[in-house]
Parts: structure tokens; sequence; C-alpha cells
């Protein structure tokens, strides 16, 4: 069934790939149709090729994007004053598209435990229907409506994908334990309140560099969660572990590795600085990492 | 090396750091990091393109989900659903900006807690909805937002989505990360329940909530004074 959404996601970007390569006003229309197409293959054909051929439309798609080849075409961004006549005509009706995304994933991973993906992908394909009921549109239109905001975004919404990649290729390099080795090659974390500061900072830290909480948890907790904070201050492994998660996640807040939740609201959103989200969540992430540490030391000796 | 650990994979960690700071398009410095990982840690060219390769194709859900709300919320963008959010909640004269996004925090951090992290999300939920209600909300109030502080208060609409998310789901015990959680401490042999790590997460989502719920306030305090 995952299989089946991929194909669909594939087929909207052939789509946006195509409608880039007609648009005869598009500045860079053969590198930016070309960098939408290689996307859409990874879907289309992604597991039925071998994976090197994913490598190489991956670095093709880099170096596009890297080197400005991906814009976005120019849009007849359509009149303000017909948006606000068509949202009066609509009404709240205009709502129930947009919220039966969540509706239907919502019934779909109550019935299907595991199964969220697909219920979201299942909810777009209702949306989309009900979308085109309530509005009295074409699904051709609803394309270049599509294209109009993947557009906006950019090669963006491919970044978190890139990420994703590449802490994988930090994982089967071996860099978590090159980074745990020099976590605690040169301070005692033997000393409690030491211990507590690596390993929460350890967290945070390494979860900035690979944008992933998961990545750094297990190496932190062998590292010293548990030989040090458990085996030697007969902390609660439970605890360790939760707040030990948590504060990954306050480093997850403030790193531009989290593309899919720091960078792509960027562009989503359309504002200037590339680091807005990140500056809005700054200030929350930094005390929050705090309250971790002193619940770590304060439970420890619950 | 330290303790027998080759230090030369951290040569990638270096790439992207420097790539990032010095505002490299993120593409080629992400591509450049990984194949200068690849490299140190001595993949040959053909398993650096497998890593890559299936690297890219195993996280494909994380486009899933903006490629296939984006064609819905298009489409009805066309038609006036920014519009229509920005009306609605101009029907409610209490439902200021502050509210609107602690409303949506806790609303957030609650469904997460329950396993439904899915229902909402940044393409989904914060572009097409939330952002319009709070410009909206900010509009009703009679505050200017001028382009500054319409940015800032769009990336608060984000802000309280990953704050909820992030902080609310590790309660609910059938999340992924608490499976993890329990398995790798298991490993390191200690067999706690998951129903006590996802117990243990509340003290932190409490904080999480008050934190965040705060700095809204502020946030919109100071808008009020500078903009009204």
């Amino acid at each position: 069934m995952i299989e089946a959404l991929y194909a669909l996601v594939g087929l909207v970007l052939a789509i946006v790939a195509a409608h880039t390569f007609a648009d005869t006003a598009h500045p860079r229309r053969w590198t930016s149709g070309a960098f939408w197409l290689l996307f859409a293959l990874t879907f289309l054909l992604g597991g039925r090729v071998p994976p090197q051929a994913i490598g190489v439309a991956v670095i093709a798609m880099a170096l596009l994007a890297g080197f400005g080849g991906v814009r976005g075409g120019a849009h007849a961004s359509g009149d303000a004053e017909a948006r606000r006549a068509s949202a009066v005509r609509l009404g709240n009706r205009i709502f129930l598209p947009a919220l039966a995304i969540s509706v239907v994933t919502l019934v779909y991973a109550l019935l299907v435990p595991g199964g969220a993906f697909v219920g979201l992908g299942i909810g777009c394909i209702v949306a989309w229907l009900a979308a085109l009921l309530v509005t009295r549109d074409t699904p051709l239109q609803s394309m270049r409506e599509a294209r109009r905001l993947i557009d906006a975004l950019g090669w963006a919404a491919v970044l978190p994908q890139m990420l994703a990649m590449l802490g994988l290729v930090f994982t089967a390099a071996g860099v978590g334990k090159a980074v745990a080795a020099v976590a605690t090659a040169y301070v005692d974390v033997n000393s409690l309140v030491v211990g507590v500061l690596v390993f929460a900072l350890g967290m945070a830290l390494f979860t900035i560099v690979m944008g992933n909480a998961f990545a750094a948890f297990p190496i932190m907790v062998g590292g010293i969660g548990v030989p040090v904070l458990v085996g030697v201050h007969h902390a609660d492994p439970a605890v360790v572990a939760a707040i030990g998660m948590f504060s990954g996640y306050c480093g997850t807040l403030v790193t531009p590795m989290a593309a899919n939740f720091n960078l792509v609201p960027v562009a989503l959103l359309e504002l200037e600085d590339r680091y807005a989200v990140i500056k809005a969540q700054a200030m929350t992430a930094l005390p929050l990492l705090v309250c971790n540490i002193i619940l770590l030391l304060v439970l420890v000796h619950r | 090396m330290i303790h027998g650990v080759s230090l030369l994979p951290l040569l990638g960690i270096a790439v992207i750091v420097v790539g990032f700071l010095l505002r490299l398009n993120p593409m080629l410095v992400v591509l450049a990091g990984a194949l200068v990982t690849g490299l140190a840690a001595h993949l040959d060219a053909n398993a650096l393109l497998a890593t890559i390769g299936t690297g890219f194709v195993q996280t494909r859900n994380l486009s899933l989900v903006l490629v296939l709300p984006l064609a819905v919320v298009a489409l009805l963008e066309r038609h006036g659903l920014r519009e229509r959010a920005q009306m609605w909640i101009a029907g409610f004269p209490g439902a200021t900006m502050d509210r609107v996004l602690i409303a949506y925090l806790g609303f957030r951090e609650l469904t997460a807690a329950i396993g439904l992290s899915s229902i909402a999300g940044q393409a989904q939920m914060v572009r097409p909805l939330l952002a319009p209600l709070a410009e909206g909300a900010a509009a009703t109030e009679g505050i200017a937002l001028d382009d500054a502080a319409l940015a800032r208060l769009r990336a608060h609409c984000a802000a309280a989505d990953n704050v909820g998310l992030f902080f609310g789901e590790d309660i609910f015990v059938a999340f992924g990360a608490v499976a993890l959680m329990h398995e790798i401490v298991k490993s390191l042999g200690y067999d706690v329940a998951p129903m006590r790590i996802a117990l243990w997460a509340l003290p932190t989502a409490l904080c999480a909530f008050a934190i965040h719920a705060l700095r809204i306030v502020l946030f919109a305090r100071r808008l009020r004074r500078t903009r009204a």
C-alpha cells in the first residue's frame, strides 16, 4: 500500500516536471524540470533499481540545486479579490477537505495500528476528491496549483530526505562512536553532576550535529547514561531514557539538520530568513534543556 | 585515534558545520558532507553510492507527508482557504493571537500524547490554517503587522507545531521512540517497562508546554506594544 502512495507522489512530481519543461517563460526550465523528474524517478523506481542508481540521481539533484539550476516559474498567483469572493461564496465548506486529511488519517490510525503514513496518504486522496467537489475545479488546475506550492519550496522539498540520508551515512561510517569517544575521553564522568551534564548536553549537541535524537540516543545512553548514571549512581533507567531523549529534542529545535521541522516551514510560510523558525524556538529549547538537567539531578536520587 | 576509535569520520561533521555557518547551499553542503564522511571511513565509490541511494529511498515518507497534502491545500488556497480562515476567526473577538497559538500548542501536544501525531503538520495544518488564523486574530486585535512582524508571527506558528509534537509524542507508549528507548536500554541489561519510560516523559512535557506558552504570551505582548 505504501508503495502505491510513493508511486502517487512520483506521479505528482512527474506532472510538476512536465509542466516545468513545457513552461517556455521559465528561466531555467530544463535544469528545474530535470530536478523534479529525477525526484519523481526516486519515488517511481526506488526499491526497483539498484540503490547505486538512486545514489547517482541524488548526487545529480544536489548539483542541479546547488549551482542554481532549480528556480520557480512565474505563477499567476490569482487575484486576491477573486479569492476573497470565493471564500465568501463557499463559506465554511472550504474547510471540510482540509480537515478531511486529518480525520481520515485519524480513523485509519485507530483501525490499523502503525498505519499513520498510509492513513495520511489515503486522507489526502479523499481530501483531494472532496476539494474538487467543493471548489468545482478541475484536476488539471489542482496540479497547476500544486506546482505553484512545490515550486515555492524548490529544492528545500528534497532537503529532509538528503539530511536523513546523511544521518545514515554518518551511522555507516561510525561517526557516532567517534563522537562518544571524544565526549568521554577527557572528562571525569564518574562525578554525578559532570555525568549528568555530559549526558544531557551530549544528547543535545549530538542531535544538533546528526539532526536526529534517535541517532544520538544509543551512543549517549550506551556511553554514559547506563554505565555511569545507572551503574555508578543508581539512577532509574526509565528516567535516564525519557529525559535523555528529550534533551536530544531540545537540540532538534535548534538545528538546521532537522530540515523537515526547521527549514521546510520557512519555505512553506515564505519567510526571508532561513533560520527564522530556529530563532523562534531557541529560547524555548535552552530553558527546557536546563529543566532536563535539573530533573535528571533531582530524580537520580529519588 | 582515541581508545582505538578513528576520529577521521568527524571530518564530515566539520564540512557540514562550516557549510551551514557560511550559508552555502544546503544541498551541496549535505552532499559534500556525505562524500567526505564516506571517503574518510574508506567506503569505496560503489558502497558510498549504495548507502546514499538506500538512505534516500528509505526516507521517502518524509516527502510523502509534504507533497500529498500540498496538492490538496494548493487548490483550496486558490479558492480562498486562507481568506476564509481569517474571516472565520474574526467572528471570535476573544480569539487573540496568543490564545490561538497556545490553544494549538495544547491541541498538538495532547493529540500527540495519545498517539495522533500525524493528524497535523507543517504542510497540512500550519500553512493553510494555523498561520491564517493567527494572522487573522492579530488583525482582529487591531495589530498592524509589518513584514518583519508577520514573519516572526508565522515562525511562531511553525514553532508551536514542532514544540507540541516533540514533547507530546514520547508520552504515547506505543510511539516508535518509546520502543526504541526500551530496546536500547534492554540491550544494555535493564528491562524497563515502556509504560514507565512514557511516564517519566511527563515532567519535561509539562515544562515544555509552560515555557513555550509563556514565550508566546511575551511575544504577543511585545507585538502589541510596538505595533498596536
